[in-house]
C-alpha cells in the first residue's frame, strides 16, 4: 500500500486528468441563431407560398382561365374571407370544426392508449386484432360516413364515431411500434434496478416508447381532421351548425367557387396550425431531450 | 459519503460470501440440439473481494454473469447472492429520457429510498464518481467515459454488496479506460464492495483484480485461477502486471488452440 502522500497526489492527478478528458470529449450544444432559423426554416415556405399565389394570379391576369365559376381570383377569395370575418362568422366556422376535431381526438386518445398497451403486452390480443388495426389505417375514413349516418343519424355522435374510427388505429399502432422499439437493454437494466411488472411499464416501457407514441399522436390528429372533414362534407345538415366542411359543401351548392376556395384554405390552415402549434413542438421536445434531434 | 457505503458493506461481514456459485451448468437450445455453455462451475466471491472472469469469446462469461444477476436461471446447480446484485453493462444503459441525476434517483426510488433523501444521495454518488454538477445533464451531452461513470453511480445507488460488471469499459478509448480503471479501484477500496468483473482483456483483469479466474471455452469451465497480490496503485505498464499478463495470456492461448485441433 502506498503512503497517504502519494495516494492523495495520485488522486489529485487522476481528478485533473479526468476533468481534462471530460472537457475534451463533451460536445457543446448551442441553439441555432435566429438569423439562421429565419433564412433556413421560415423563408423557404414563405417563398413557396408566394410563388403559388403568383402563378394563381397570373392565370387570372393573363386570362388563361377566364371563368370565375372554375377559378376565382385570389382577391375574390380574400373578399369572401374578409366578409366572413366582418360578419363575425369566420371564427364560428373554425371553432365548430376545431372543437369537434379536438374533442374527437381526445376521445380517440383515451381509447387508443390502453388499447395500444394491451396489444403490446398480450400476445393473443395482438395476434387477433393487430393485423385488423393496421389494415384499418389504410382504409379511408370517409368510408365510415355512410354506415355511421345510418347507425347514429345526422348528429355530432356520428362525427365523433368517424373521427374515432380514423384516429384510434393510428394512435394505437404508434404506441405499439413505440413499445416494440424499446431496446431490450433498457428492460434488462430496469430489471436489475428492481423495476418489474407495472413498475417496469411505468418507469421504463412507457417513457422509452414516447417517441413512437408522439409520432402516432401526430398522425392521429391528421386522421382525425381528415375524417371530420369527410363527415362534415358528406353529412351536412343545417341543425349541426356550420363547420368548415359544411362551408365547403354550401359553397358547392351555391356554385360559389370563392367560398369553396375559402373553405379549402381554412381547412388546410387549421390542420397545419394545430400540428405546428401542438404536435410538432411536443415531438421536438421529446426528441431533443433524448438527443435524437440531429441538427443538419 | 464513503462511510455510509462502507457501513452497508460492513453489514455483510456476517455473510461468508457475496456470491456463491455451486456446480452450475447452463445449456441453450441451439441448431445442433442442446448446447452446453457452462459446465459445472463453482466459484465463491468473498465479501469485499475483486474477482475478474477472463475468457475468450464463447466461454460463457457473460452468461455466468447474467445467472448471478438473476436475469436467467441455471440448468443445474445453485447460485446464492447476498441480496440483489447491481449490474453494469458494456453499453451504459442509461435512460435517455432522464437526466444523469434522475437516472440515479430512479434507482434510489426503486430500492425504496424516501423521496426527500434522493436528490442529496444522487449528488453524493455523482461526487463519488467525480461528476459533481452533472445532475441536470442529459445522457447525450456526456462523453462515453462520463456515461459509464454515471452508470457506475446508478449501480452504486442500489447499495448492493455485490457489483457485477460485464465488460463495462470495452467500448471506451484506451486513455479513458485507463482512467476508469483507477476510478473503479479507488471506489472499490473506499466502499468495500465485492466486484465480479467480466472481461476478455488480460491486462485489464490483472490490473484490477485480487483474483483472476480463467474460463475455457465451449463449454465454459474454470481452467485456472491466479491470486494477484501486486500492491495498489497499479499501472497497466507495471512490470509485475505485464509479467503475470504474459503468463495468463499463454494459458489463454493454449485454451483457444485446443479448439483448432479438432
Amino acid at each position: 500500500m502506498a503512503s497517504t502522500d502519494t495516494t492523495s497526489k495520485d488522486a489529485g492527478d487522476l481528478a485533473g486528468l479526468e476533468a481534462g478528458l471530460d472537457a475534451l470529449e463533451t460536445v457543446q450544444t448551442t441553439r441555432t441563431p435566429l438569423r439562421q432559423t429565419l433564412t433556413q426554416k421560415i423563408l423557404p415556405p414563405v417563398v413557396a407560398v408566394a410563388l403559388v399565389l403568383t402563378v394563381w394570379q397570373s392565370l387570372i391576369t393573363f386570362r388563361i382561365v377566364d371563368d370565375p365559376t372554375k377559378l376565382p381570383a385570389p382577391a375574390d377569395v380574400w373578399h369572401v374571407l374578409e366578409k366572413a370575418w366582418l360578419q363575425g362568422e369566420l371564427l364560428g366556422y373554425i371553432w365548430t370544426s376545431v372543437s369537434r376535431g379536438l374533442l374527437g381526438f381526445c376521445l380517440a386518445l383515451v381509447i387508443a392508449t390502453p388499447l395500444g398497451l394491451l396489444l403490446a403486452r398480450v400476445k393473443l390480443i395482438r395476434a387477433a386484432i393487430g393485423p385488423i388495426l393496421s389494415g384499418l389505417q389504410s382504409l379511408p375514413s370517409v368510408a365510415w360516413v355512410p354506415p355511421a349516418v345510418i347507425w347514429l343519424g345526422l348528429n355530432n355522435q356520428m362525427m365523433y364515431a368517424v373521427i374515432l374510427l380514423g384516429a384510434v388505429p393510428s394512435i394505437a399502432n404508434g404506441l405499439l411500434s413505440g413499445v416494440d422499439q424499446v431496446p431490450p437493454l433498457f428492460q434488462r437494466a430496469g430489471r436489475t434496478l428492481g423495476a418489474t411488472g407495472l413498475k417496469a411499464t411505468w418507469h421504463i416501457t412507457l417513457p422509452a416508447a414516447l417517441p413512437g407514441y408522439v409520432a402516432g399522436l401526430k398522425q392521429g390528429w391528421a386522421f382525425s381532421w381528415r375524417s371530420l372533414m369527410a363527415a362534415e362534407i358528406i353529412a351536412s345538415f343545417p341543425d349541426l351548425g356550420v363547420g368548415l366542411g359544411q362551408l365547403l359543401e354550401n359553397g358547392r351548392n351555391a356554385s360559389d367557387m370563392a367560398m369553396v376556395f375559402e373553405a379549402i384554405l381554412l381547412i388546410l390552415t387549421v390542420g397545419i396550425a394545430v400540428d405546428l402549434l401542438i404536435f410538432s413542438p411536443l415531438e421536438r421536445r421529446v426528441l431533443r431531450t433524448r438527443g435524437l434531434l440531429v441538427k443538419s | 459519503m464513503a462511510t455510509t457505503l462502507a457501513k452497508a458493506a460492513d453489514g455483510t461481514q456476517s455473510a461468508t460470501h457475496a456470491a456463491r456459485v455451486e456446480h452450475v451448468s447452463k445449456s441453450f437450445a441451439g441448431p445442433a440440439g442442446r448446447q452446453l455453455v457452462l459446465d459445472d462451475i463453482s466459484l465463491d466471491v468473498a465479501p469485499g473481494e475483486f474477482v475478474t472472469l477472463l475468457g475468450a469469446s464463447g466461454c460463457g462469461k457473460s452468461t455466468l454473469l447474467n445467472l448471478v444477476a438473476g436475469l436467467d436461471r441455471p440448468t443445474a446447480g445453485a447460485i446464492t447472492t447476498d441480496g440483489r446484485p447491481a449490474l453494469m453493462f458494456q453499453e451504459h444503459a442509461l435512460f435517455p429520457w432522464l437526466t444523469a441525476g434522475k437516472n440515479i434517483e430512479l434507482a434510489l426510488k426503486l430500492r425504496g429510498t424516501p423521496k426527500n433523501e434522493r436528490r442529496e444521495r444522487a449528488e453524493q454518488l455523482l461526487e463519488l464518481v467525480r461528476l459533481k454538477g452533472a445532475h441536470g445533464k442529459r445522457v447525450h451531452e456526456l462523453s462515453g467515459g462520463m456515461r459509464q461513470r454515471v452508470a457506475l453511480a446508478r449501480a452504486l445507488a442500489q447499495e448492493s454488496r455485490l457489483l457485477l460488471m460485464d465488460e463495462p469499459f470495452a467500448a471506451l478509448d484506451a486513455i479513458t479506460r485507463d482512467v476508469l480503471h483507477d476510478e473503479l479501484t479507488r471506489i472499490w477500496r473506499e466502499t468495500g464492495l465485492s466486484v465480479l468483473f467480466v472481461t476478455h482483456n488480460v491486462r485489464e483483469a490483472v490490473r484490477l483484480a485480487q483474483r483472476v479466474v480463467l474460463l475455457s471455452s465451449r463449454p465454459g469451465r474454470i481452467a485456472r485461477q491466479w491470486t494477484v497480490d501486486i500492491p495498489h496503485p497499479r499501472r497497466i505498464e507495471d512490470t509485475a502486471v505485464a509479467e503475470l499478463s504474459v503468463e495468463i495470456t499463454e494459458q489463454l492461448r493454449g485454451e483457444i488452440r485446443r479448439h483448432g485441433q479438432h
